[in-house]
């Protein structure tokens, strides 16, 4: 069986088919309290940039999951609407190389807020106004969060790519002109991203582009995929069991709020779209039972608190 | 500083998949996955729904009837709009006055705020600020995310918490979590944030009317009320359900305006007649007295502007859009 590193994907080596988890005594398990967060991987693992630090590898070229058609997003907005879900999320890959995006928000917009997380590229000034029309035709919230992992060029072309910087903050300012704000959203690829000083440096950048009011989300960042290749993969102690369970439950978790659907079905949640083990079902239906908390990127959720919810 | 990561090769994923950190031919990704997870025939996937959307029991005793009651959040040591609430509310013809918690914070002298609600016989339920200062809590649990809204939090808090004597936090910790009334036909359920988190949010913007039925559903009424948000909203339901934020009388409403807030709801054939109702207060010697206080000048700017300075991030996009800050 072909099995290759990320690194050197022309090299086959034979190999069991994926890592392979460490035995845990007695995984947590976490259930579904309500499902109030629906997330879409509109766009698949297909993006116009290949992040160094991307926990589900995406690029130009990983189809690990395709993009989701229109008609697909619109099957689960009906189960979802039956379900009571509150509110709508929109990631990939890059959601904007979806042809089908737009209409995507315009049918959501019917039923519930949405969010976009977008690396910024594709916010050109008629997009963006397009975007804007639409949140101020809809009684719910049309929201947007741009990437970016630095606050200067040298440290955000480091992780996004060389030129990203400006183009993100031009993407950002289209979508200021026409009136939308988007929340920045940072990880801490970097030490200082998330420190008090770091969050005033990205806040003074913005102001200093002119963008009055700066919304901004820190991230810690997840030890897959290409950042796993970056950074190194987790440490055997790093990994939840039974015996962390707190006394007030998983609550603070978005799998006990929320799943993912992609072209391959219905996942826990955003991160672990990359992990076969991450897949409850084909219908929402079939995913509202609990979820072991056994792979360790469930630990950064946890001792991180992190929600990929804005 | 490192220089830019050497980026991976653009044709590495032809044919391959990420699993974790490595790469796997394409079908055997999508082979395992397929592996895992359910896929139930219809009428399990019919049964797992309806236990998903079951009644939950809830043996709070129904209030009422009454044909006219009015209801407000937040009171904020708001001493000053909650003293022009009784008046207000009972001259416009109120039976019975509901307040949705949190008595404190933002303005200045708590204890003056029971007096006022035991004179207005006024039933509360607890809000955040309630279960927190009873409790010994060290924060309000508000439930912010981002650090200059918590920072604001903070201070708001701290003060209140100081300013409250032990005897008033145990009369806090009394109050109920929740209360049942029914006006006219109508069975509605009171709750601060929502009946299932007492801290969670319910903007207009950001909360689906798919969301209401179910929770109006889960909890067997036919319409739900709640404050927390500092922001009024009233939606009708297609089931004919009402959901109502009834918004706060503790600080304006992030509008340019300096009154706050409150709902009267009255019988109605068939229904229920929902108003939110603008009530002004002498902002002026509230702002005097936050002064006085040494509470910040933020909090006191937005007494005397109707917009809010402090603690916006929490707003989606859509609320944020129309704040001047």
């Amino acid at each position: 069986m072909l099995v290759v590193s990320r690194a050197t994907a022309a090299e086959a080596e034979t190999g069991p088919s994926g890592p392979t988890p460490l035995p845990v005594a007695e995984p947590a398990r976490v259930s579904l309290t309500s499902l109030d967060t629906l997330w879409f991987q509109v766009g698949g693992t297909l993006c116009n940039l290949t992040c160094s630090h991307c926990f589900i590898s995406c690029s130009p070229t990983n189809r690990t999951h395709e993009i989701l058609s229109l008609e697909t997003v619109l099957s689960y907005l009906d189960e979802a609407v039956n379900l009571g879900v509150k509110e709508y999320y929109f990631t990939g890959g890059e959601p904007f190389i979806n042809r089908e995006m737009e209409d995507i928000l315009t049918a959501t917009l019917k039923v519930g807020p949405a969010t976009v997380l977008t690396n910024g590229l594709l916010l050109d000034p008629a997009r963006c106004q397009r975007l804007a029309d639409m949140a101020k035709g809809s009684e719910y919230s049309l929201d947007l969060r741009v990437s970016i992992d630095g606050y200067t060029a040298e440290a955000n072309d480091a992780i996004r790519g060389e030129g990203t910087f400006e183009r993100i903050l031009t993407g950002v300012a289209n979508a200021v002109e026409a009136g939308l704000n988007p929340v920045i959203t940072v990880t801490e690829v970097h030490a200082d991203n998330g420190t008090d000083p770091g969050r005033r440096r990205f806040l003074e950048l913005l102001s200093e582009r002119g963008i009055v009011r700066p919304r901004l989300k820190i991230l810690p960042v997840f030890r897959l995929g290409a950042e796993a290749e970056r950074s190194g993969t987790y440490e055997d102690w790093q990994r939840l069991s039974a015996a962390d369970t707190l006394e007030e439950g998983w609550e603070h978790l978005q799998c006990s709020s929320s799943r993912m659907v992609t072209d391959q079905g219905v996942w826990v949640c955003p991160i672990l779209v990359n992990e076969p083990a991450g897949r409850m079902g084909a219908r929402l239906a079939d995913t509202l039972g609990d979820f072991p908390l056994d792979h360790q990127a469930c630990w950064t959720c946890h001792v991180y608190e992190v929600s990929c919810r804005t | 500083m490192k220089g830019p990561a050497e980026p991976p090769k653009a044709t590495s994923h032809k044919g391959l998949a990420t699993w974790g950190d490595r790469l796997v031919p394409l079908e055997d990704f999508r082979d395992a996955a397929r592996q895992f997870g359910q896929e139930l025939p219809d009428a399990e996937r019919r049964t797992e729904v309806a236990a998903y959307l079951a009644v939950a029991e809830d043996a709070t005793p129904v209030e009422g009837p009454y044909e006219r009651v009015a209801v407000f959040g937040g009171v904020y040591n708001n001493h000053f709009a909650l003293e022009a609430l009784l008046e207000h509310a009972t001259g416009r013809g109120a039976e019975a006055l509901y307040c949705l918690g949190d008595l404190g914070g933002f303005g200045p002298s708590p204890e003056s705020v029971r007096p006022l609600l035991e004179a207005g016989n006024v039933r509360a339920l607890q809000g955040n600020y309630e279960q927190s200062l009873s409790a010994g809590r060290e924060t309000c649990n508000c439930g912010y995310a981002d650090p200059r809204d918590n920072h604001f939090a903070a201070l708001s808090y701290g003060y209140t918490e100081q300013n409250c004597s032990p005897e008033y936090k145990a009369y806090m910790g009394a109050i109920p979590p929740r209360r049942r009334i029914q006006v006219g036909e109508r069975e509605l359920l009171l709750v601060h944030g929502s009946p299932r988190r007492i801290n969670e949010f319910l903007f207009a913007s950001t909360t689906s009317v798919a969301f209401l039925e179910v929770l109006c559903e889960e909890n067997a009424c036919d319409g739900i009320l709640c404050t927390h948000t500092g922001l009024h909203w009233h939606r009708r339901l297609p089931s004919g359900r009402d959901v109502v934020n009834v918004g706060v009388i503790g600080r304006p409403a992030n509008d340019g305006r300096t009154n706050v807030w409150y709902a009267m709801l009255t019988a109605r054939e068939g229904g229920l007649g929902v108003e939110l109702v603008p009530l002004p207060y002498d902002h002026e010697s509230l702002a005097e007295e936050m002064q006085r206080e040494t509470l910040p000048e933020e909090f006191i700017e937005t007494v005397l502007t109707g917009w809010w300075t402090t603690c916006l991030e929490i707003l989606p996009a859509q609320e944020r859009a129309a704040s001047r800050f």
